[in-house]
């Protein structure tokens, strides 16, 4: 029986030659991951992780494998008040040294482009790099592995606690037609150790390029991690990112998620509370106009006992955008007296804007406290009208409320001056905003 | 400075207002009475402006300008201020922020130079004096968690920072305690000039004793159906709405 032809999506990224490492394994399992991708195509709706996302339209597209050129990018656009500590760019996936600043680490830190960690020291990254990706619908997962080439490869040793953040930026730049690019981040805090990340996507100009990027974070016990992302891609690009966290006993991480901007944005979030007393705090919120999709999916599994996990999320939509949450929450046999919160609420700004939200909760322990609730809805009439009745204008005031209502993704940030940027990042965003 | 005549005004499909007429000129208070449903609310709710009040029949002018025609947010620019009968909670966004918002708005909207922060501060404190307002209560979300009291104490401190020309309290006195209705009537009394004029709904007369109006009217059944000075209250008090129904006759109310 013959395959039908593969589509030119997946042709073009064919057309990629596989990075060639010369370590063994590693060649091997990205030769298998991109058979595997190659085989299986693009999910489409019949896979239950891809319901509310489809790829039709991607799958008619065809990207140029990586860029070749290094475009030019201006280091100020960079930056991020509070965040100035050690720094690696990667430009349409490729490392650039002139932008990065990983010279002089902390203490106790050690951070370096994965394709260098792999020239020097592969065999720490076996565990994390050799995995073969086979579970349906993981799709962009088994590219990634199959074709990044480079990422962010970052350690804090056991104890330390760096004091600035580590900011990992991820450039989109025009080139002379549209890109793929991949990357990949190994980070792993030692024992006690306390870490903040800060993961951004930016561009530098209009393109529609497509990335994967795929992050793998472990936190061994009592591990401190918190970890923000910055999603403000084009317009015009297509981002598929897959987060996956391990968290030994009393590690916790706290996670903040703005997605900003893209057309079409899929996130995958999975968190493992492997160790007794492990604690994830997950704060999202997205914020979607014109024709841009977004789409996260968080799934938590607290596999130990005593794991607490609370989750806030918020999502906008106006004009024709469309959002997407699914949060699945597990609570594994075994992982008695846990607690697990999660808090999904979505506005939609405008009748054509649509909003698809899931939460779902499974409790296979003992005395474990859960809530979970999710809402769709619109502004509130009466709030609109109790503004404008003080002389506040309708789109300041439909403003002021949006802006309200994602009031609690940012509230909890301690990091007060990158805070407020935030804040007035996703204010000029949301409708009725600047920009 | 406020004139409406043979008002009618609708509301989900059913008549609320059915040929009200008042007229309130500048520096008076006018209370106006009357039972649960009258339409009092429907009456506060049409002035400022309210989506989904229709208007079927009727006039409202204000300074001579149809005030039908503007949006809520023109009509406080142009003086009017309704103190909610139940105020709203707005979650996530903070009172002070909220206030210097509305007043710099209605600044600009009447073409005056907006406050910077350090001017409207200077004003929040002189206002908060005279009202007795804790000034934790400025730093949270407008009116989130809120007691009763404290609602409306919040009312009529904005009213008192935005100063309105003409401020329609919508029992503004329901829920206060004795010592929080004197210090909101002050509050009132200290604004009272001239140049500006209020409608004070209330159930109470005891609320009559501390702002004395100039004219109490009586809505019942979507009309003024008596008007007459603050002795009228005193009857009310005494023999109820029956009484008006038996003895009074329905006035074209206003001086
Ligand atoms: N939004 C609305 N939807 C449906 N009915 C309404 C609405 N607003 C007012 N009404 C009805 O209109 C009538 C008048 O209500 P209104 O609130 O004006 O009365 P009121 O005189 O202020 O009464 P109270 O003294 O109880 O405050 C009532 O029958 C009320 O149920
Ligand atoms: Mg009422």
């Amino acid at each position: 029986m013959s395959q039908p032809s593969p589509s030119p999506f997946v042709a073009s990224q064919l057309a990629a030659a596989l990075p060639q490492s010369g370590v063994a394994w590693l060649d091997a399992a990205r030769r298998e991951n991109l058979d595997a991708f190659v085989a299986a195509g693009l999910p489409d709706a019949r896979t239950e992780a891809w319901k509310y996302t489809a790829l039709r339209a991607l799958a008619q597209r065809s990207y140029a494998a990586g860029d070749a050129q290094a475009r030019a990018v201006d280091p100020a656009a960079l930056a991020l008040p509070g965040v100035a500590g050690p720094r690696l760019v990667f430009v349409n996936g490729v490392y650039r040294a002139d932008l990065s600043r990983a010279d002089a680490l902390p203490a106790g830190v050690s951070l370096q482009p994965l394709a260098r960690a792999l020239r020097t020291e592969a065999e720490p990254l076996r565990f994390a790099l050799a995995r073969r990706y086979r579970e349906d619908g993981d799709a962009f997962a088994r590219l990634n592995a199959a074709l990044a080439a480079d990422g962010a490869v970052l350690r804090v040793a056991p104890g330390a606690a760096p004091a600035q953040p580590v900011h990992l930026v991820f450039v989109g730049a025009p080139a002379e037609g549209d890109v793929a690019w991949h990357v990949r981040n190994v980070v792993e805090l030692g024992e006690g150790a306390a870490l903040t990340l800060v993961e951004h996507h930016l561009a530098s100009g209009a393109q529609a390029h497509f990335a994967t990027l795929a992050a793998d974070f472990v936190l061994r016990d009592g591990a401190r991690l918190r970890q923000l992302t910055v999603q403000d891609a084009a317009e015009g690009a297509t981002l598929v990112r897959h987060t996956g966290l391990q968290l030994g006993a009393r590690a916790a991480a706290r996670l903040h998620v703005l997605e900003l901007g893209g057309s079409l944005v899929r996130h995958d979030l999975r968190a493992l509370l492997a160790g007794d007393g492990a604690r994830l705090d997950t704060r999202g919120v997205f914020a979607l106009r014109g024709r841009q999709h977004a789409d996260t999916q968080m799934a938590i599994r607290h596999q130990a006992r005593g794991t607490a996990s609370d989750s806030v999320w918020r999502g906008v939509a106006d004009q024709r955008a469309r959002g997407v949450f699914r949060g699945a929450i597990v609570v594994a046999p075994g992982a008695d007296g846990s607690d697990a919160a999660l808090s999904n609420k979505n506005l939609l700004l405008s009748a054509q804007a649509e909003i698809d939200t899931k939460p779902e909760l499974e409790i296979y322990a003992d005395e474990v406290k859960a809530a979970h609730g999710a809402t769709v809805g619109q502004l509130d009439e009466r709030a609109l009208f109790y503004l404008r009745s003080r002389g506040i204008p309708q789109a300041q005031a439909r403003a002021m409320l949006t802006v309200a209502f994602c009031e609690a993704v940012l509230a909890d940030l301690d990091l007060p001056a990158l805070r407020e940027h935030l804040a007035a990042l996703l204010a000029a965003r949301l409708p009725g905003g600047a920009a | 400075m406020l004139k409406i005549e043979n008002l009618h005004a609708r509301v989900e499909g059913k008549d609320i207002l059915k040929g009200l007429t008042l007229a309130v000129n500048a520096g008076e208070v006018h209370a106006i009475m009357g039972p649960n449903g009258a339409g009092k609310s429907t009456l506060g709710n049409v002035l400022a402006g309210r989506e989904g009040y229709e208007v079927t029949a009727g006039s409202v002018t204000f300074d001579g300008v149809d005030l039908l025609a503007l949006e809520p947010e023109e009509r406080a620019a142009a003086g009017v201020f309704l103190a909610f009968q139940y105020p709203v909670e707005i979650p996530g966004v903070n009172n002070t922020y909220f206030l210097r918002a509305a007043l710099n708005a209605q600044r600009k909207a009447r073409g005056e130079p907006e406050l910077d922060s350090m001017q409207f501060l200077k004003l929040v404190r002189e206002k908060l004096k005279v009202m007795r307002i804790s000034d934790e209560l400025l730093h949270r979300a407008v009116n989130e968690g809120f007691s009763g009291g404290e609602k409306k104490r919040n009312e009529i401190f904005q009213m008192a920072v935005l100063e309105p020309k003409l401020a329609i309290l919508d029992e503004t006195d329901s829920g206060l305690d004795i010592d929080a209705l004197k210090q909101v009537a002050e509050g009132v009394n200290a604004l009272r000039s001239p140049e500006r004029s209020f409608l004070v709904v209330t159930h109470y007369q005891r609320l009559l004793d501390y702002i004395v109006p100039d004219f109490v009217h009586v809505l019942a059944d979507g009309r003024i159906v008596e008007s007459g000075d603050k002795s009228l209250a005193l009857k009310l008090e005494a023999h109820g709405y029956a009484w008006v129904a038996e003895h009074g006759e329905p006035a074209g109310a206003g001086a």
